[in-house]
C-alpha cells in the first residue's frame, strides 16, 4: 500500500462510515429509547428522509462546486427566499390569468431565472471588482434579504395551486418528487464536474490558481458560471419546496447557508478549494438529515441537533488536520 | 552551425525593476537541436531572463526572435503558442487532478457540448508518458506522485506542443540518479527532433555531460559563450564569478573568544544528518552549499522552528533545548531569515514597529508600549546601518530591498544576541548595499558576536567568513579555514565531489 | 497651488471613503428630515447601536489577528438567556459574574481550537454558532426566559438606566471602546495582534507566541459578547433563545465597513465604531424618511461592496480586478 492511501481512504470513505454509524446507533438506541413503535430504518421513514434532505441537498450541490472553485456563497438562503416569492407571486399576476395551469411552468421559469440572475450578479461582482467572495456574498446576503422584505413587507406571500401540490406530493417509483429532483441534480452536477471542461477547469482554478491562469484558463467566467449555477439551484430548491407548501415567510431560508456549508464540509470538500466530491456532499446532506431524524427518534430534544452538528463539524476539521500533518520535521509556523 | 537559423534568439534584452537593473542588454541564441546551458550565480539574472522568455515579464528593451519572426509574448500561454515551453523549477501543478489533466491544463480536448474527450486525452497523454518511460499513467492523481515524478509531469507538458525551444530550470534538483538518466534521454530525444534546449543548472557534471554550448550571465549582463567540448570547469567558473568581482578571502581575523555555540551530531529527519560544528564569539562561520543542502533547516532548528531528531545544541558550554523562537530569543539566538518578505517583516507595519517587534514586551512604560524608547532604538539602528527612509512611520513594504534587509538586521541586532544567524543576507539586493552588509557582518564579529552566515553566493562566503562549512545533501562535507579555501575545492565540496578529500 | 490630480482624489476617497460616505449620509438625511440631527435622536441611535457596537469591538480584535468569529450572535443569545435564568436563581450580583465566566469559557474553547490547534476559524466558529445555539436551547428547554419580578430588581440599570444624563448602554459602549482602543493601539499585546494578522509567519519568526495572541483575541471577543448579552438582558428583562441570531453578520459588516481587512493586520477600534454608527444612522435615517428597516439591508449591501472595492482598488492602483 502506498503511503497516504490509508488517510485518503479514510477521508473519502469517512462520510459513508459516519452514516452507517448513525444508522446503527439510532437503530439500537431507538430500541430502548424511542417512544414510537416504528423501527428507525423503516422504509417510509427513509423515503421521507430523502425528501426532507432535498431543499438543503440541492443547494449543497451548488455550494460544493463554488467551494471547489475556491469561493463561498453566503447568500443562498436569501436567493432561495426571493425565488420562492417570485414563484408563488407570479402565479397570481394578471397577465398570466388566461394561462390556467400553464402558469406553472411559466412561474417556474421566472423563479429559476431570478435565481440565475442573482447568482450572476454575485459572480460578476466577484469577477470584476476582485473583492473576496466571502465579503461579496455576505453583503448580498443582507441585500437580497432586504429585497425579500421590500417585496411584501413582513407579510408572508402565499398562493396554493393544487395541481402544483399534487405534483409535489406525487411519488414516482416510490420516491417523492423532491427526492427525484435531488437525485437528478446530484447526477447532473456530478456529470458537470467530472465530465466537462468547465468542471475540470473549476477544479484546477481552486487547486492552483496561478497554474490555471498561466495555462490560459479564464478564471472569471468560470467563477461567474458557478455562481449562476448555485443561484439556479437555490431557485430550484425553492421551486421544489414551495410548490408543496404554498406560503413563504420573508425569513425563510435564513441560516440555510450554514446548513449547506456544514453538509459540504462534512462531505470533505477542501476549504481552500481544488478538492471535493459531489457524491460525498450527498453523503454529508444525508448525514445531517439522518442526525436530525435520529435524534428526534430517540426522543432527544430537537435542539440537541445543533449542538451535535456543530461539534461534529469541529471534530471533522480536527481529524482532517491530523491526517494531513507531515511529521515532526515540519516547520513550526 | 553558422548556416542555420537559431531556434530562438534574444537581442539586447533589458529589464529593470525599481532600483535594480536585472538584465542589462542580454543577447544569446539557441540553435535547433542544441542543448545550450545558461549559467550564472544566484542573482545573475537567469530566472529573470527565463521569465521574460516565458512571457511572465515584458522586457523594457530588446527583442525576442523565434525562428525568423520577432515576437511579443504577453503571457505564458502566448509563449507556449509560439513554441517556447518553460519547465518550472517550482512546480505549477494542480495536485488533485490527474496527470493527463495537468499535462493538458487549459487545453483539454473537447467533444460536443463542452465535454472532455477522455479517450483522446488519455491516449495522447499515455503516448507522451511512454516516451518519458515513467512508471505512472494518465489517470494517476498528481498529488500521489513523488516530487520527481511531478517534475516529469511538468516535462511532459513540453511535449504537447510543437516546441521550438524548451527551457529547463534546474530540472534535476529533486531527481534521483536513475530519474536523471531518463530526463537526459528525453532531452536527447527532443534534440533529435530539432528542438532547441536551454538548460539552467548549477551542477557542472551535468552541464559537461549534456550541453553543446554554455552561456554565462553575471550581474545581469551577458559574459560570453563557450563551446562545451573546448572548455573546462575552471574556465566556466572563472567566467561565472568573474575576476572583476572581489573574490578576496577574508583575512582579518578578530580575536576569538569562548565557544558561543556548539552543535554535536544534530539531525532532523532526512533534512540534515549528523551535523557538528562550533562557532566562537568574534568569529564568522559561513555555510555554503547548493539550494536544498540543508543549511536553512539547520538555522531553523537552532531557532526553535524545527524539532531535531537527534543531537545536542550547546550554548556557552551548556546543553539547551530550544522549543520555539521565543525560547531561542530568550537564550540569545537571533535569526535573520532567508525570506525577507515572508518571514522577516510585516510589510503592512511601519519601520519602527517592525524593528522592535521581538522586544515589544520589554519596552513598556506602565502597561503601554514605550514609544519614545522604540523611536530611539529605531534612530540608533537607522544611523548605524544607514537605513534610508523618510521616517519611522514609513511602511516597510514601501522600502527598497536593501533597506528592508537592514531593518531585519537592525531588528535582531537590537536584541543584542550572543549568536547571530544570517540566512542569505544579500539576496535580491543591489551591489552597493551588498558590500555594506558584508562590512557590517565583519564589524559585528569584531564586536564579539558569534555569527553564522548562510549563503549561496561564493564571493559572499569567501568575503565574510573566518571559516567555511561546505554542505552537500544534508551533510557537512568539509570545513575550510579562510586560508585553505579556494574556489575550486569549495565548489567540489558542495557538489559532493570532494568527499574523498574531506577532512 | 498644485492641481489636484485624479489619483490624489481617488487615494483620498479610498483612504477616507468611509468618513466621506458617512458625512454624505448625515447631510442627506438632515436635509430630508430635520429631526435627524436632533440630540435626542442621535443619542437614541447610539443607544440602539450599543449592543451591536460592543460585539463589534471584540470581533475587531479577532479580525485584525487574521481570523473570523461567526459565533458571536449565538453566543450573545447564550449569555442573555443564562444571565436571565441565573438572575432569579442566584440573584443578579452573582448571576452576572457567573454568566461572564461561562461565556469566557466558550471563548476560550474557540480560542484553543483556532489558536493552539490551528483549525480554520471560519468553520470552527460556524460550528460553534450551531453548537452554542443548541447549548442555549438545551439550557432553556426552548422556552423564553423572563425575570419573574421585573419591577423589584436593579438589574435593569445596565440596559435602561442612565448616569450623568447619559444612558448606561452608551456609557458602557464608549468606556469599552476607549479601553479596547487603547489596548489595541498602545500596548505590546495590541502590537502583537497586528503583527500576527499582518504576517503570522514573520510574527512567529520574531518570537511572538501566535497561538497565545489568537487565543486572547477570542477571549476578548467573548468578554464583549458577554457584555452585550448583559445589556440585552437588562434592557428587555426577558428574551427569546434566538435574540442574537444573525447578529454575527451585522457585526462583521460593521467591522468590514470600518475598513478592517478580512485578511488581517488592519483596522482600528475607532474605525469600527464609525462602521457601527454608520449602520445605526443609516437604519435610523431611512426610518425617519419613511422607509422600512429592510431598505437598510440593501443600502448596507451596496455600501459594504463599495467600501471594500475602493479599498482594494486603491491598493492595486486599478479600479477593475485583473482577473481574466
Amino acid at each position: 500500500m502506498k503511503p497516504g492511501m490509508l488517510s485518503n481512504f479514510l477521508k473519502r470513505g469517512a462520510i459513508w462510515g459516519f452514516i452507517a454509524l448513525e444508522l446503527i446507533f439510532f437503530t439500537v438506541a431507538g430500541e430502548y429509547l424511542s417512544l414510537s413503535e416504528k423501527a428507525f430504518m423503516d422504509v417510509d421513514n427513509m423515503l421521507l428522509l430523502f425528501k426532507q434532505s432535498a431543499p438543503i441537498g440541492i443547494i449543497a450541490m451548488g455550494m460544493t462546486i463554488i467551494m471547489i472553485n475556491g469561493n463561498i456563497d453566503l447568500s443562498v438562503g436569501a436567493i432561495y427566499a426571493i425565488c420562492a416569492i417570485v414563484l408563488l407571486d407570479s402565479m397570481t399576476w394578471p397577465i398570466f390569468a388566461g394561462l390556467g395551469d400553464m402558469v406553472i411552468p411559466v412561474a417556474w421559469v421566472l423563479a429559476l431565472l431570478a435565481g440565475v440572475a442573482l447568482g450572476a450578479l454575485n459572480g460578476l461582482i466577484v469577477w470584476k471588482t476582485g473583492v473576496d467572495a466571502f465579503i461579496v456574498t455576505l453583503g448580498s446576503m443582507l441585500g437580497y434579504r432586504g429585497l425579500v422584505f421590500m417585496y411584501n413587507g413582513e407579510q408572508p406571500t402565499s398562493h396554493l395551486n393544487w395541481t402544483l401540490v399534487d405534483f409535489a406530493e406525487a411519488q414516482f417509483l416510490g420516491l417523492h418528487t423532491a427526492t427525484w429532483f435531488l437525485l437528478i441534480v446530484t447526477a447532473a452536477i456530478w456529470f458537470l464536474m467530472n465530465r466537462t471542461v468547465h468542471g475540470r477547469n473549476a477544479y484546477a482554478i481552486g487547486d492552483n490558481r496561478e497554474a490555471a491562469v498561466n495555462a490560459g484558463i479564464r478564471v472569471g467566467p468560470h467563477m461567474m458560471i458557478n455562481f449562476m449555477i448555485i443561484g439556479f439551484l437555490a431557485a430550484l430548491s425553492a421551486v421544489v419546496f414551495y410548490s408543496e407548501s404554498g406560503s413563504v415567510n420573508p425569513n425563510d431560508g435564513e441560516l440555510y447557508e450554514l446548513w449547506v456549508i456544514t453538509a459540504v464540509v462534512l462531505g470533505g470538500t477542501k476549504l481552500t478549494g481544488g478538492a471535493g466530491s459531489i457524491i460525498s456532499t450527498f453523503g454529508g446532506v444525508l448525514a445531517i438529515q439522518l442526525l436530525r431524524k435520529g435524534l428526534a427518534h430517540i426522543g432527544a430534544d430537537t435542539e440537541t441537533v445543533n449542538l451535535v452538528i456543530g461539534l461534529i463539524l469541529i471534530v471533522v476539521l480536527f481529524l482532517d488536520r491530523q491526517l494531513n500533518i507531515k511529521g515532526k520535521e515540519e516547520l513550526k509556523v | 552551425m553558422t548556416g542555420q537559423t537559431p531556434a530562438l534568439r534574444l537581442e539586447g534584452i533589458v529589464k529593470t525593476f525599481p532600483g535594480v537593473r536585472a538584465l542589462d542588454g542580454v543577447s544569446f541564441e539557441v540553435m535547433p537541436g542544441e542543448v545550450h546551458a545558461l549559467m550564472g550565480e544566484n542573482g545573475a539574472g537567469k530566472s529573470t531572463l527565463m521569465k521574460v522568455l516565458g512571457g511572465i515579464y515584458q522586457p523594457d528593451e530588446g527583442q525576442i526572435i523565434v525562428g525568423e519572426q520577432p515576437v511579443v509574448m504577453r503571457s505564458p500561454l502566448e509563449a507556449k503558442a509560439k513554441g517556447i515551453v518553460f519547465i518550472h523549477q517550482e512546480l505549477s501543478l494542480a495536485e488533485e487532478l490527474t496527470v493527463a489533466e495537468n499535462i493538458y491544463l487549459g487545453e483539454l480536448p473537447r467533444k460536443r457540448f463542452g465535454l472532455v474527450d477522455w479517450a483522446k486525452l488519455e491516449e495522447q497523454t499515455n503516448a507522451i508518458l511512454s516516451t518519458l518511460k515513467v512508471g505512472f499513467d494518465a489517470k494517476t492523481r498528481v498529488g500521489d506522485l513523488s516530487i520527481a515524478n511531478q517534475q516529469m509531469v511538468e516535462i511532459a507538458r513540453a511535449l504537447t506542443v510543437d516546441a521550438k525551444a524548451v527551457i529547463f530550470d534546474e530540472p534535476t534538483a529533486s531527481l534521483t540518479d536513475a530519474e536523471k538518466v531518463v530526463l537526459f534521454d528525453v532531452i536527447t530525444d527532443l534534440q533529435s527532433r530539432g528542438v532547441g534546449i536551454i538548460y539552467i543548472s548549477h551542477r557542472m557534471e551535468e552541464i559537461f555531460k549534456i550541453t553543446d554550448r554554455i552561456s554565462v550571465l553575471r550581474d545581469g549582463q551577458y559574459r560570453g559563450t563557450l563551446q562545451t567540448a573546448e572548455t573546462n570547469e575552471e574556465d566556466v567558473t572563472q567566467l561565472m564569478i568573474g575576476r572583476a568581482l572581489d573574490l578576496s578571502r577574508n583575512e582579518s581575523h578578530h580575536e576569538l573568544g569562548e565557544v558561543a555555540l556548539e552543535v554535536r551530531g544534530l539531525s532532523c529527519g532526512h533534512l540534515f544528518r549528523d551535523v557538528s560544528f562550533e562557532v566562537r564569539s568574534g568569529e564568522v562561520v559561513g555555510f555554503y552549499g547548493l539550494v536544498g543542502a540543508g543549511r536553512t533547516e539547520i538555522a531553523e532548528t537552532l531557532f526553535g522552528l524545527r524539532d531535531p531528531s537527534a543531537g545536542q545544541i550547546l550554548l556557552s558550554g551548556q546543553e539547551v533545548r530550544i522549543h520555539s523562537p521565543a525560547d531561542a530569543i530568550a537564550k540569545g539566538i537571533s535569526l535573520v531569515p532567508e525570506d525577507r518578505k515572508g518571514q522577516g517583516l510585516v510589510l503592512g507595519m511601519n519601520c519602527r514597529d517592525n524593528m522592535t517587534l521581538p522586544q515589544v514586551d520589554d519596552l513598556k512604560a506602565g502597561p503601554f508600549v514605550a514609544e519614545g524608547a522604540e523611536v530611539s532604538i529605531f534612530d540608533q539602528y537607522r544611523d548605524r546601518l544607514d537605513i534610508r527612509t523618510p521616517g519611522w512611520k514609513q511602511l516597510v513594504g514601501n522600502l527598497s530591498g536593501g533597506n528592508q534587509q537592514k531593518i531585519v538586521i537592525g531588528k535582531w541586532l537590537s536584541m543584542h544576541p550572543s549568536v547571530l544567524i544570517v540566512d542569505e543576507p544579500t539576496r535580491g539586493i543591489d551591489v552597493g548595499s551588498k558590500s555594506e552588509i558584508h562590512n557590517l557582518i565583519r564589524d559585528l564579529a569584531a564586536q564579539g558576536y558569534a555569527v553564522i552566515v548562510i549563503s549561496s553566493e561564493m564571493p559572499e562566503v569567501l568575503h565574510v567568513s573566518d571559516r567555511i562549512v561546505a554542505m552537500y545533501n544534508g551533510r557537512i562535507m568539509r570545513t575550510f579555514t579562510s586560508e585553505e579555501v579556494t574556489e575550486d575545492n569549495l565548489i567540489q565540496a558542495i557538489s559532493g565531489l570532494g568527499g574523498d578529500r574531506a577532512a | 497651488m498644485a492641481a489636484v490630480t485624479k489619483e490624489q482624489v481617488g487615494g483620498f476617497l479610498a483612504r477616507q471613503g468611509i468618513l466621506v460616505a458617512f458625512a454624505v449620509f448625515m447631510v442627506g438625511f438632515t436635509l430630508a428630515n430635520q429631526r435627524f440631527v436632533d440630540p435626542d435622536n442621535i443619542l437614541g441611535v447610539i443607544r440602539s447601536s450599543a449592543i451591536l457596537g460592543v460585539m463589534a469591538l471584540g470581533v475587531t480584535f479577532v479580525v485584525i489577528s487574521g481570523n473570523l468569529d461567526l459565533s458571536v450572535g449565538s453566543m450573545m443569545s447564550f449569555s442573555t438567556i443564562v444571565v436571565l435564568d441565573l438572575h432569579d436563581k442566584i440573584g443578579p450580583a452573582l448571576a452576572i459574574p457567573a454568566m461572564f465566566a461561562m461565556t469566557l469559557c466558550l471563548g476560550a474553547f474557540i480560542g484553543f481550537l483556532v489558536g493552539y490547534l490551528k483549525l480554520n476559524s471560519l468553520i470552527v466558529t460556524l460550528g460553534m454558532l450551531s453548537a452554542i445555539h443548541g447549548l442555549t436551547l438545551t439550557y432553556s428547554g426552548g422556552q423564553n426566559m423572563d425575570i419573574a419580578d421585573k419591577e423589584g430588581t436593579w438589574f435593569d440599570f445596565f440596559g435602561q438606566g442612565s448616569a450623568l444624563g447619559i444612558p448606561v448602554p452608551i456609557l458602557i459602549f464608549v468606556l469599552l471602546a476607549a479601553v479596547l482602543g487603547v489596548v489595541l493601539s498602545k500596548t505590546p499585546f495590541g502590537r502583537k495582534v497586528y503583527a500576527v494578522g499582518g504576517n503570522g509567519t514573520a510574527a512567529t519568526f520574531s518570537g511572538i507566541r501566535r497561538a497565545r495572541v489568537v487565543f486572547t483575541c477570542y477571549l476578548i471577543s467573548a468578554f464583549c459578547v458577554a457584555t452585550a448579552g448583559l445589556l440585552q438582558a437588562s434592557r428587555s428583562l426577558g428574551s427569546q433563545n434566538t435574540v442574537g441570531q444573525g447578529l454575527e453578520l451585522e457585526v462583521l459588516a460593521a467591522v468590514i465597513l470600518g475598513g478592517a481587512s478580512l485578511l488581517g493586520g488592519s483596522g482600528t477600534i475607532f474605525k469600527t465604531v464609525i462602521g457601527v454608527l454608520i449602520l445605526g444612522f443609516i437604519q435610523n435615517g431611512l426610518l425617519l424618511v419613511g422607509l422600512q428597516f429592510y431598505v437598510q439591508y440593501v443600502v448596507t449591501w451596496i455600501i459594504i461592496i463599495l467600501a471594500v472595492w475602493l479599498d482594494i482598488a486603491a491598493k492595486r492602483g486599478k479600479l477593475w480586478s485583473p482577473i481574466a
